[in-house]
């Protein structure tokens, strides 16, 4: 080696600059397309700024007036409903299954063919363009449509169904909608969390004569608990963002009586209306919202990632 | 592995018939899930007429007639396309590049500011973009880039999820001794990222590239904010639009070909690419 210990050590230091140089495309554009119209959006929660036919009213500073009114007049509650019960409404479903086809994929003992087939058909849905996929059930589930008329001939119903006036029927399709779109991702994720689980476990049991049953309930699922709160959590949040389904089946109205309109149809509804302090108070309660959630997932889960850069960094110096 | 003995268990359901049941309900959810393509595929094939006088199973005659019309027809859907093509194609590029540029930063080098740095990533990486959509939409207003395909690409350079999916990856597939080789063999820095590490990531951006260039392919309500012009505006939208447009005017076979215009190409990439993609989904999500 030619080098000298001193020019090596000055070596070093050039490299990790090219650190801070390989951030700089990510880091600005972060500040300028996310960090800076989240401050603004806070900014604009705290003013009266809205069209009032053509008459533009404000912006005049109100402090907190418009978190007080959002509350006051029951929508952020009610359109917080909606969107949970429709959030629910397709979770349940989707765990059930996954949990059900995760354990029979991951399980060694039933040989499923077509594995491959099956995952791939299962995982389709969420690659889908939502938009696309509620116009599709928007023409399937119409009065005129496929499925009033397969209904009908199988006399399950004497007279066309219109799910779009009734709570349960538009609920229920946006709900079933995010089941099918979502079932395939969480199998994928709960299988490989299942197949990460220590075979000698399974055996064991197997050994000492657990059924089936047994094994799923006693051993897969309580260790399965780590991934299953990330599940949750994770399509919690994404069920707070629902928004292309609803919107374009019921296009944008939230029919029937507003009962399937989602939080961020709602916040879509005063971004058209240029309604931007509304859009902002509730912008703010989402962001908390999802803050605290985005919180737990990351204490859960993605904290052990930090910690392994962390130490590395230690064992090194 | 799991070794494939099989013990007699006295009380449970016996294996067949747990197979049976296994194959049945994954039968009815395939059916489940392919059904409404199913459907859909044969009404884009039948006509107007055909599609008012009732509901059949059999495919018609009618998908090339009504796809000339939809090209020749009011509602700019080849426009349409092009521009979600192009929205999708820059964005899953400049996405996965910087990305892997970011994470590539943060597993190589050692600086000051590293963990905090990364902390902050991942801590913001659930928050959904729509929270600032407000704030987003008058930085577009005020730098005049509404109606423009900029604020819809160059945002998708910092991708938390990206970052962080790239960074799982370059734990198991990138070691630091194949960057010190580089060096000493002379290469510099930027050159080591473009010619010896992104090649090693491959699979992984394969991965990111098609969810990125999916998601924006997909996306609906940011466009929807930033784009007004009717030359400007993607699949998505026109979708929309053609839901919000009174019903009973539309040819209905031309409305399925629409539909089966912004869903059949995804199926059809999928398909050839699902083993990378099924296999990759689990990847990134959580440690197992």
């Amino acid at each position: 080696m030619a080098n000298t210990p001193k020019k090596g050590k000055s070596q070093v230091v050039s490299y990790n600059k090219w650190g801070y140089i390989f951030l700089i495309p990510f880091i600005v554009v972060y500040l300028v397309f996310q960090m800076i119209p989240l401050i603004t959006t806070i900014y604009n929660s705290l003013f009266e700024n809205y069209l009032s036919g053509i008459k533009q009213i404000g912006p005049n500073f109100i402090g907190f007036h418009n978190y007080k009114e959002i509350i006051a007049n029951g929508d952020l509650i009610t359109y917080a409903k909606n969107t949970l019960i429709m959030w629910v409404l397709g979770f349940v479903p989707q765990i059930f299954f996954s949990l059900l086809l995760g354990a029979w994929f991951a399980d060694s003992r039933l040989r499923i063919r077509c594995a491959a087939f099956f995952k791939t058909v299962i995982y389709l849905p969420n690659l889908i363009m939502a938009a696309a996929f509620a116009m599709l059930f928007f023409t399937l589930f119409a009065e005129t449509g496929p499925v009033n008329a397969i209904l009908m001939n199988m006399g399950a119903i004497s007279e066309p169904y219109s799910f779009l006036s009734h709570a349960a029927g538009s609920r229920g399709l946006v709900a079933f909608m995010n089941f099918l779109m979502w079932f395939g991702n969480t199998t994928i994720l709960l299988m490989a969390g299942m197949m990460g689980i220590d075979g000698s476990l399974f055996e064991a049991a197997q050994v000492d004569g657990a059924t089936s049953t047994q094994v799923f309930f006693r051993i897969t699922l309580p260790l399965l608990r780590p991934i299953l709160l990330y599940v949750m959590i994770t399509s919690l949040i994404g069920g707070l963002q629902m928004f292309d389904v609803p919107q374009v089946l019921t296009n944008g109205e939230g029919t029937p009586m507003r009962q399937s309109m989602t939080l961020i149809m709602y916040l879509n509804k005063h971004l058209y209306s240029k309604n931007y302090g509304m859009a902002g108070a509730l912008s703010v309660f989402l962001f908390i919202i999802t803050g605290i959630l985005s919180f737990i997932v990351y204490k859960f889960s993605v904290e052990d990632n930090v910690d392994e850069v962390k130490r590395r960094d230690r064992n090194k110096k | 592995m799991r070794q494939d003995k099989e013990y007699d268990v006295e009380g449970g359901l016996g294996l067949t018939v747990r197979r049976i049941i296994a194959y049945v309900v994954l039968i009815l959810l395939t059916f489940l899930c392919l059904f409404w393509f199913y459907i859909l595929f044969v009404n884009s094939s039948r006509t107007h007429s055909q599609l008012s006088s009732g509901f059949t199973m059999i495919p018609g005659t009618a998908l090339v007639k009504n796809f000339t019309a939809v090209m020749n027809g009011t509602q700019p859907i080849a426009r349409g396309m092009l521009n979600s093509f192009i929205i999708a194609a820059c964005a899953s590029v400049l996405s996965v590049y910087f990305s892997t540029m970011t994470a590539y930063a943060i597993h190589v080098y050692d600086f000051k500011f590293k963990t905090a740095i990364f902390t902050f990533i991942l801590a913001v990486m659930m928050i959904p973009t729509q929270v600032t959509a407000l704030g987003f939409i008058k930085l577009v207003q005020g730098i005049k880039l509404e109606d423009s395909f900029i604020p819809l690409i160059i945002p998708a350079i910092a991708a938390p999820a990206t970052f962080y999916y790239m960074k799982q990856y370059m734990e198991s597939a990138l070691p630091h001794a194949i960057v010190e080789a580089a060096r000493i063999d002379g290469a510099n820095e930027v050159r080591t990222f473009n010619t010896i590490s992104l090649p090693m990531m491959k699979p992984a951006i394969a991965v990111q590239m098609i969810f990125t260039f999916v998601f924006n392919w997909n996306n609906y309500f940011t466009p929807a904010l930033i784009l007004h012009d009717e030359k400007k505006k993607t699949l998505p939208i026109l979708i929309a639009q053609l839901r919000s447009a009174d019903f009973l005017k539309f040819d209905m076979g031309q409305v399925y070909v629409t539909i089966a215009f912004s869903i059949f190409p995804v199926i059809i990439v999928y398909l050839c690419l699902s083993r990378f993609i099924v296999g990759g989904v689990a990847l990134g999500s959580v440690k197992g």
